[in-house]
């Protein structure tokens, strides 16, 4: 779900923008307050990997695929604020280096991807973690809920961007509609991907997962 | 090895191994977006990417007549790319105000 440019006006981009930095400049002073040095080549190889897995597109309809995003798989492994940071450094490089995603549209898919993905995905994860077993596999089935429900929250963002901005006049129940229903089956695919990445990283090195808490009551402190 | 480097280097691995091997697997279909913008007509309202020329565009497409090979090499660029800003950025993140020194960890 990347916006190329033209989708949404030069001001109302602009003010994501603003956001998408404002967000950025958070990010970086939040996530340092918790990773530790010998972090820091971890958080880069979990930006290095979203970025991987963005360019597998599954089929979900005929004629429609869909792609990761990663927010929840990012925020889960090494906090939200991190994975806020992944989230702008795989758009940036995509947008740079590969034309995906537009570059003025940049601060609207930060803003669908980081905050919402991320940041909202991560707490929709933390709800979730709440009601369900107190192991590895509630780690796995939150991770994969939340990530699942997080893409169809981001297309509603960007619904609402095409509301304030949008460059044609359409009817935006039509827009939400088709939106919503798509990303919804989308969403599955997110889910699924989430769900075996974390549930592969948790089973080997459960202390390399930031949001899964210490069921065991053992775990050393391996990264301290 | 180190347990950090080996995570690191097992990682690094599947980074590439999704983005030269899995990819390859992709669906050519428009994404969500892009096919809700088709269905709804405001597609066309998409400007050229500013950077269309840029060497790997579209990953890579226009590289070769060999597109095993450009997706091989737009996702070993792009991983490595992204490791090296992604480092970049955390490593900033460990030097702007809210850190603490390393030796204060318990």
């Amino acid at each position: 779900m990347h916006i190329p440019d033209g989708f949404i006006n030069g001001a109302t981009s602009a003010g994501f923008g603003v956001a998408a930095a404002g967000g950025v400049g958070a990010a970086l002073r939040q996530t340092g307050k918790y990773l530790s040095d010998r972090q820091v080549p971890l958080a880069g190889l979990v930006a290095a990997f979203v970025f991987a897995a963005q360019m597998f597109n599954f089929p979900v309809i005929s004629g429609m695929s869909g792609h990761l995003m990663g927010g929840v798989l990012a925020a889960v492994l090494i906090g939200p604020w991190a994975g806020f940071i992944v989230i702008a450094v795989v758009l940036l490089v995509q947008g740079i280096f590969f034309a995906d995603g537009g570059l003025t549209a940049l601060g609207l898919n930060i803003f669908n991807l980081g905050f919402i993905g991320a940041l909202g995905g991560y707490a929709i994860y933390r709800m979730l973690l709440q009601a369900l077993p107190k192991n590895e596999n509630g780690v796995i089935i939150a991770a994969g809920l939340a990530a699942g429900i997080s893409v169809p929250l981001a297309a509603l963002g960007f619904v609402v961007q095409f509301a304030i901005g949008g460059t044609v006049d359409l009817s935006m129940g039509t827009v939400l509609t088709a939106m919503l229903g798509t990303h919804i089956l989308i969403g599955i695919g997110e889910g699924l991907i989430t769900a075996m990445v974390i549930g592969a990283v948790v089973r080997s090195r459960p202390d390399l997962v930031y949001g899964a808490p210490d069921y065991t009551g053992v775990r050393t402190e391996v990264l301290a | 090895m180190t347990r950090d480097r080996r995570i690191f280097v097992v990682g690094l691995v599947a980074a590439l191994l999704v983005a030269v091997v899995v990819a390859q697997f992709a669906s050519s279909d428009p994404d969500g977006l892009e096919y809700v913008a088709e269905q709804e007509g405001f597609l066309e309202t998409a400007e050229d990417h500013a950077l269309a020329g840029a060497p790997l565009a579209d990953y890579g497409e226009n590289v070769s007549d060999n597109s095993w090979l450009n997706t091989a090499l737009a996702g070993t660029v792009g991983v490595l790319l992204t490791l090296a800003i992604g480092y970049g950025f955390f490593w900033v993140a460990r030097r702007t105000n809210g850190n603490r020194p390393e030796s204060s960890i318990p």
